[in-house]
């Protein structure tokens, strides 16, 4: 069957797949698209609401007001991050689940940093904020890197399991020695001196890092393309067994990709507490980790799709609550959408791939 | 059917019978463009009818069509005379049609009792271990397949795997027995058992359908012959009445050409020695293990399957790691090298799938030759691709090899598999390496495709590389080798001359057995 498939099936399918990849891509998503709004729809008629009307308040309220582009924008900076975190391992066939636990350990790093070298001006500091983020999340990472490549754990528990330990560690270390002492009802840290605060664009809210963000995105699509190193990671991906035997270091990339996912995670780490929070606490992400986790898979872990794929996400996201807001309708019902969408794109996935 | 039902054998006086039992019309197979099947006939009587074709000829998806795994788009399938429907592997098996693949399917973790009774129909809720046990004992005896039923199968060798594969086919209440390539794996001695076990079969009055495609086992064994060739039947005849060039014929349509060796170099400079080497990496550990290769010399390794053979290769193109000894190569102290750099040295590789092991399907073919050797194609330290050099190796190095390779830029996926294994040959040769490891490069290869590639090791030898072969192909073996090595337990057990070395000797080493 193999010599079969191998001289007929693929070539037969590929070639097809080769002549029509652009009409069939663009109706695939235009199938997702389709679904996702019906099943949000039928969410929000469960609730005795108009789906017209919740639509248009959606509508008024992200794309079509700067506001609300904004606050799409705001989301998308953690999330753009968190994704390519995902994407990175995942194309040398590594799962990294523990993008949360990466952002919460980047943030105590990043936290470190500026609640110890507070004299220090902002061009100095924010460098060395950014630094200590991306060693937190790096060496987060890292630690489950290093335990696959010595084949003694997969990742996809350690990291996993280590999510826990990010977001309890930073949670003790607020309720704890970093308690802010003058904030007697919040665990949270001091908040940060004014040169350890991120730049804004004008005077929205969307900060600088979603521009560093969207360069490595399209640096790393390059590297992936262009480079030996894409080549060789590509080649990790499509058969690690074959890789190894052509001379690529399979382990060091394992390690590579999960400390450099783990680092950019930090980043996003960093950024919420740099950009937006000011002070560390248990509250740093909400769940970036794991919808940067959907968003790489929903955009098949190719960089060029994650920026798309994270606009959606940020709209549902602004959209969920809007509507708690405005309709009074639990802001749940995005999750509950989210994770239908992920198992539809899945599904359909799998239903593609030749036996 | 009960476990205590006999397995039905067809009466003696039915082999007299002209109507076939199991009978294929006109059964036709598409897939994409290729027909992998077209309007073929086939007629199973009792008696062992061989079903003989180059690799890709149809044989094998024939088969699976006759045992419910694919849908023929055209034909039909009679079982005494009546038009039957096998929709799956289940119908076939209730219809008494038994498949014995070429790859075992059993379960290790469970004995050869409980891998037979999970196979069989209508198995009551409650085992009864003692009946089952007392039919494979019966049948073992009848048919002459030895086999302990209270042995885990992960403790069995191949052919006793293979044994509890026909055991259990008979159990299920098999009436035609169906095998694929059934020698592919097995020793000169196991071989001989197995077609003992047929002709015991055959006595009994059942149809055997095997597929080969070796002409020594077709006359030794048939009496009738059927020849596919791209796709369809050429011809069912009898064996009596064809020799074996007219076979060849059929199969090709013309005489392929036979590999020539070369006159025996005399031994040059050690290329690669393993001294006292041990490894614990994936798979089972060599120890103390000494090799050594000169330039211009195949050194042929042979051995059951699963005997080291894979650990040896891997040891020495640097996938698993030197504990103990060295690795020297030219002289060098290798032990510590890593895959790259044992291979920029000049270590080459040429594995029994080139698309599965050592290939990358979804690349094209010209990223697959960038990624052999990195190195040599890059400009700016990896930055971008030193594209002139990639041309020049692609449509001259390897041109030169004599093969016609196709579009640089089409996925290695699409390559058939025989056509990949060309190109991962040319790929690795056209780097001039100074050692060449060939793991089962043959393997599973129709005949000119694998003359091809054992034209090219040649063509490695001839230019002073040294070559490890490693093959199940005993013919292979002694024509191509200069030094025939045999491995068992992952020890090296033998050193002989392939010229001289008696085929038997060899098998006896290779099972631990007496000649």
């Amino acid at each position: 069957m193999s010599a079969i498939a191998a001289a007929v099936g693929f070539d037969g399918l590929g070639s097809w797949f080769d002549h029509h990849r652009r009409l069939t891509t663009a109706l695939r998503w235009l199938g997702w698209a389709t679904a996702g709004v019906l099943v949000y729809a039928v969410l929000i008629l469960l609730y005795g609401k108009s789906p017209l009307h919740a639509f248009h308040e959606i509508w008024a309220h992200t794309l079509s007001s700067k506001f609300g582009l904004q606050d799409v924008a705001v989301r998308m900076t953690p999330l753009l991050f968190a994704a390519l975190a995902v994407t990175i391992p995942a194309r040398i066939g590594q799962v990294n689940v523990g993008g949360e636990g990466q952002i919460f350990a980047g943030g105590a790093g990043a936290a470190w940093v500026a609640l110890t070298f507070t004299s220090w001006p902002a061009w100095l500091l924010l460098p060395a904020m950014a630094v200590g983020g991306m060693l937190g999340g790096g060496v987060w990472a890292g630690i489950a890197g290093f335990l696959k490549a010595r084949g003694w754990l997969s990742e996809v528990f350690s990291t996993v399991l280590m999510n826990y330990i990010a977001i309890l560690g930073v949670s003790a270390l607020v309720f704890g020695p970093w308690r802010d002492p003058t904030s007697s009802n919040y665990p949270q840290s001091r908040e940060l001196v004014p040169a350890a605060r991120l730049p804004h664009v004008g005077a929205s809210r969307v900060d600088i890092t979603i521009f560093i963000a969207l360069g490595l995105i399209v640096g790393f699509d390059w590297l992936l393309r262009r480079t030996r190193w894409g080549l060789e990671i590509r080649a990790i991906g499509g058969n690690p067994y074959a890789a190894l035997r052509n001379g690529v270091p399979v382990s060091r990339y394992i390690l590579a990709a999960m400390v450099i996912g783990g680092a950019l995670a930090g980043l996003a780490g960093m950024g919420q507490l740099s950009a937006l929070q000011f002070r560390l606490n248990p509250g740093l992400s909400a769940s970036f980790g794991y919808m940067g986790f959907l968003i790489s898979w929903l955009a098949g872990h190719n960089p060029r799709l994650i920026v798309p794929m994270t606009f959606l996400l940020a709209v549902l996201a602004s959209s969920g609550d809007i509507l708690q807001i405005s309709q009074g309708l639990p802001s749940a019902i995005v999750t509950v959408l989210s994770a239908t969408l992920m198992m539809i794109v899945l599904l359909a996935r799998a239903g593609r791939r030749p036996a | 059917m009960s476990i205590a039902a006999a397995p039905s054998p067809v009466t003696a006086s039915a082999q007299h019978a002209t109507d076939p039992l199991l009978e294929a019309r006109g059964i036709s197979k598409r897939f994409g463009p290729l027909l992998a099947v077209d309007q073929a006939d086939l007629a199973l009587r009792p008696g062992v009818h061989a079903l003989l074709g180059e690799n890709g000829a149809g044989k094998s998806t024939l088969v699976k069509i006759l045992y419910g795994y694919e849908q023929a788009d055209a034909g039909e399938i009679l079982l005494d005379g009546r038009s039957v429907q096998v929709r799956s592997p289940a119908d076939a098996r209730r219809l008494g049609i038994g498949l014995v693949f070429q790859q075992f399917t059993l379960i290790p973790a469970l004995t050869v009792a409980e891998n037979i009774a999970l196979f069989l129909p209508d198995l009551p809720p409650v085992l009864d271990q003692q009946k089952i046990g007392r039919r494979i004992r019966e049948l073992s005896e009848r048919y002459g397949l030895a086999v302990d039923p209270a042995r885990r199968v992960g403790t069995l060798s191949l052919p006793e795997q293979q044994r509890v594969e026909i055991l259990r086919v008979l159990l299920a209440g098999a009436r035609v027995l169906i095998f694929d390539e059934p020698t592919s794996t097995l020793p000169a001695q196991e071989v001989d058992a197995l077609f003992d076990v047929f002709r015991r079969l055959r006595d009994d009055g059942y149809p055997i359908l095997f597929i080969t495609h070796k002409l020594p086992e077709v006359f030794a064994l048939a009496d009738t012959v059927t020849v596919m060739r791209r796709g369809a039947v050429v011809d069912t005849v009898a064996i009596a009445e064809v020799n074996e060039e007219q076979l060849v014929q059929m199969m090709f349509g013309e005489t392929p050409a036979t590999v020539h060796r070369g006159e025996v170099h005399p031994a040059g400079t050690t290329v690669l020695s393993l001294a006292g080497a041990t490894c614990l990496g994936e798979g089972r550990p060599l120890v103390d293990l000494d090799l050594t290769i000169a330039a211009g010399e195949i050194v042929g390794v042979a051995g059951v399957a699963g005997n080291g053979q894979r650990e040896l290769a891997d040891a020495i193109v640097g996938v698993s790691r030197i504990k103990q000894g060295r690795r020297l190569l030219l002289g060098a102290d290798a032990s510590r090298w890593s895959v790259r750099r044992l291979r920029d040295a000049g270590v080459a590789y040429v594995p029994e799938r080139a698309l599965a092991e050592e290939l990358i399907w979804n690349m094209t073919l010209e990223e697959n030759v960038i990624l052999g050797s990195p190195g040599r194609y890059s400009h700016l330290g990896g930055l971008t691709v030193d594209r002139r050099t990639l041309k020049e190796d692609f449509s001259g190095r390897m041109a030169a090899l004599g093969l016609e390779l196709p579009d640089a830029s089409r996925r290695a996926g699409t390559l058939s598999g025989g056509n990949a294994q060309r190109f991962a040959v040319a790929r690795e040769l056209a780097r001039d390496p100074k050692l060449l490891v060939a793991l089962y490069p043959t393997r599973g290869l129709d005949v000119p495709t694998a003359a091809a590639v054992q034209e090219l090791l040649l063509a490695a030898r001839e230019r002073g590389c040294g070559v490890l072969l490693v093959s199940q192909d005993l013919a292979e073996l002694t024509t191509l080798s200069d030094r025939l090595l045999v491995m068992r337990d992952a020890r090296i057990v033998a050193d002989l001359n392939p010229r001289t070395a008696d085929p038997y000797e060899i098998g006896a080493l290779m099972t631990g057995g007496e000649a």
